[in-house]
């Protein structure tokens, strides 16, 4: 080819390239934007956005805070704030400077210096709405410490459930109230009720047995539908693929009464039992199609070598079966990880990823940095099975969609 | 015809089948049942739904919990929102999945790019609500938006907006989470289809003359319409059943109420109501599943 011909071939495609690209970006960009808050500090979740951290030129201010702020705060920033935010009768003696804030509604320089500040009203607040200024007025002043831009502090929060002023570790170290409380500050509280470690143990607990038990059985019955001859063997079938669509919501209080009145509500065996069950018609279904379309031969050569039914469904119908199994297995593996609906209902005092992530989300918006951190880690795994076996999921999935 | 070896033992079958039908009677078909009587029971599930009748009110008898599902405010809300899904989310999602199989397949980093759409179906609808909870963040008062969206907008001079709690725009912003959550799933059945057509119908259409655009509209989508219709039937009862992404990013409150939501915060305070808005559920989703069980039936034929 020409070059000046593959040149016009190449412009010719650059929307084609662009299209695509710019529908990868808006699908890649909000789970971006919660993997980078999850590693950034608290503070600066809250003052500015994920996307800063991708500016390098991360203004110090040391400059401006010569020129604006030196003359109030002091070199160091402390001048105002150095009082402990956490005593009342201190914060009281500051009213004064809290009202100031009301003066920093007018524009330094023509620029606004804080855009309408929330007042506090009483000392817990102020001391939420001082702390972060304090922090920021050393920082700029170049005293405090220099804030780092990525942190695994939110991991270590969410992980135990730690909803505290500061995080964690910190708090742990420094032996403050709200931890003590709740927390042993070792290894145990990894485990601590309001995690997502301990969710994390739940799901897993909850994921492999509902995943197991479900596709032994439904080998069973569907070697039964594929090489067994029965009456009303094409009737059941079609009365399988019709269970199939059955919504989620028109089982479960039937059996959540029945899990009361035997016993079986918030424990594990409960939610196996319910997964089995409601996750056989899909399975039965699916194996079914695949081992009815293993060779007629094979089977009958190994009937004739006088072999039963259970070596033949052993022998020969599992091993062939496996990548059914695999496309099966990955699908509902990651449906039940995934699941919301059937732990709030039937494991309500053992929370798994999903439900743990809905007990975290504050209304207000107030902690993007654990949730971030929760939402990612109840990722993980889904996102290991994905990209590890994208093509069973795939193929489980499409055969699969309309499961309840 | 029945092989020969399908005919051994009279007991055999109903070994392998017992576990998994007993199973299944116990955790699908009791429950519907039971699901179907609880929807004409009241609050408790022990008397007659018509104890729910007040004097002076419009009563239906034993149907009241079907009053309630059929002309409450909260769940004609949540009627018209579920149709406002079905209507915009549905087509809306094919199109997009159908239009980026169609791009992607004319690349070389084809599979990468089908990957990172496909992602968001590996995670949960939790924490998708999360992400994009983010994403539309509104920050009351003052202080720099950190929600992206917002961020983008007062960047451009304009006023921040509450995507989740303005009932004008709200239910949009909940439905394109739904697009970026099951655009990967239509595209890659679509995808799957797309390769599937001969080729040689493709070249000998461009032999002719056809450009692109005709290509794809009078000998293309004809032969992929088949899978354009399983698409479409799935993506329908994903979204007459769509729940998590609602109750996780708005609650059902400001006007985004769905069927399934409702059903869901019924389940402990009125079981009777909550039954019944199952049942309507399942109605919803029963020509569906007819439709369903015609497919597997044509399947079969042409075994």
């Amino acid at each position: 080819m020409k070059p000046l011909a593959s040149l016009n071939k190449f412009f010719n495609r650059v929307p084609l390239h662009l299209a695509i690209i710019v529908m990868v970006i808006l699908w890649l960009v909000p789970t971006l934007g919660l993997f980078v808050t999850s590693f950034r500090s608290r503070e600066a979740v809250r003052t500015t956005g994920w996307w800063t951290v991708f500016s390098s030129s991360q203004p110090t201010g040391k400059a401006e805070y010569t020129t604006y702020c030196e003359s109030c705060h002091g070199a160091d920033g402390t001048t105002i704030a150095t009082a402990n935010l956490a005593d009342p009768s201190v914060v009281n003696q500051y009213t004064r400077s809290i009202n100031l804030l009301v003066a920093l509604k007018q524009p330094i320089n023509n620029a606004p210096h804080l855009v309408d500040p929330q007042l506090p009203t009483n000392a817990n607040d102020a001391q939420v709405v001082l702390s972060p200024i304090l922090t920021y007025m050393q920082t700029l002043s170049g005293q405090g410490k220099a804030q780092q831009k990525f942190t695994l502090r939110n991991y270590a929060d969410a992980l135990v459930g730690y909803k505290g002023l500061s995080d964690y570790l910190s708090d742990c170290q420094g032996q403050v109230a709200s931890t003590l409380a709740k927390f042993k500050c070792n290894i145990s509280d990894l485990l601590a009720p309001e995690g997502m470690g301990r969710a994390f143990l739940n799901t897993v607990i909850v994921a492999i047995p509902s995943t197991l038990i479900p596709i032994f059985f439904a080998a069973l019955a569907a070697y039964a539908f594929a090489w067994l001859d029965f009456k009303g063997r094409q009737w059941l079938f079609a009365l399988l693929v019709g269970l199939q669509i059955i919504p989620l919501q028109m089982v479960l209080v039937p059996i959540a009464r029945l899990y009361v009145n035997i016993g079986l509500q918030s424990t594990f065996l409960g939610v196996w039992l319910f997964h089995t069950g409601f996750g056989l018609p899909y399975a039965i279904y699916l194996m079914r199609n695949f081992i009815g379309g293993l060779p007629r031969e094979i089977f009958e050569s190994i009937y004739l070598d006088g072999a039963g039914h259970w070596k033949a469904f052993t022998r020969l119908a599992m091993p062939l079966a496996m990548p059914a199994i695999a496309s099966l297995g990955i699908f509902q593996f990651l449906w039940i990880w995934n699941d919301f609906l059937v732990a709030k209902v039937f494991l309500s005092t053992k929370p798994v990823l999903t439900v743990q992530i809905t007990n975290l989300i504050d209304p207000l918006g107030g902690n993007w940095h654990i949730l971030t951190g929760a939402a990612f880690l109840s990722f993980i795994v889904p996102m290991v099975v994905f990209f590890g076996f994208q093509r069973y999921f795939a193929r489980g999935l499409l055969s699969g969609s309309v499961k309840g | 015809m029945v092989p020969k070896i399908m005919k051994q033992g009279r007991l055999a079958p109903w070994l392998y089948l017992g576990p998994a039908l007993l199973i299944m009677l116990v955790f699908v078909i009791y429950p519907t049942i039971n699901t179907a009587v609880l929807s004409f029971m009241d609050k408790t599930g022990t008397q007659s739904a018509a104890v729910d009748c007040s004097s002076g009110q419009p009563c239906w008898g034993v149907f009241e919990n079907y009053r309630y599902a059929l002309t409450n405010p909260l769940m004609l809300t949540a009627l018209r929102n579920n149709a406002l899904w079905l209507l915009l989310m549905v087509p809306g999602t094919v199109a997009v999945g159908l239009l980026f199989a169609l791009l992607a397949d004319r690349v070389r980093y084809e599979s990468l790019a089908k990957s990172i759409i496909f992602m968001p179906m590996a995670i949960s609808f939790i924490g998708a609500g999360v992400i994009w909870r983010f994403i539309y963040y509104i920050q009351a008062g003052g202080g720099a938006q950190i929600g992206l969206l917002n961020a983008i907008i007062v960047k451009l001079g304009g006023q921040p907006v509450a995507f989740l709690s303005n009932p004008a725009i709200n239910n949009f912003s909940l439905m394109v989470v739904g697009v970026w959550l099951w655009a990967g799933f239509c595209m890659t059945i679509l995808s799957a289809a797309l390769k599937g057509l001969p080729t040689e119908v493709l070249e000998a259409a461009r032999v002719d003359g056809a450009n692109e655009w005709h290509l794809f509209w009078q000998v293309m989508f004809p032969m992929i319409l088949p899978t354009v219709v399983v698409v479409t039937t799935t993506m329908v009862i994903n979204v007459l059943k769509i729940f998590d992404i609602v109750f996780v990013m708005t609650g059902g409150n400001f006007g985004t109420e769905v069927i399934a939501n409702r059903m869901f915060q019924l389940i402990v305070t009125d079981t009777g109501k909550s039954m019944a808005i199952a049942v309507l559920l399942i109605i919803l989703t029963i020509p569906v599943m007819i439709f369903n069980v015609r497919r597997f039936r044509q399947q079969e034929a042409m075994r």
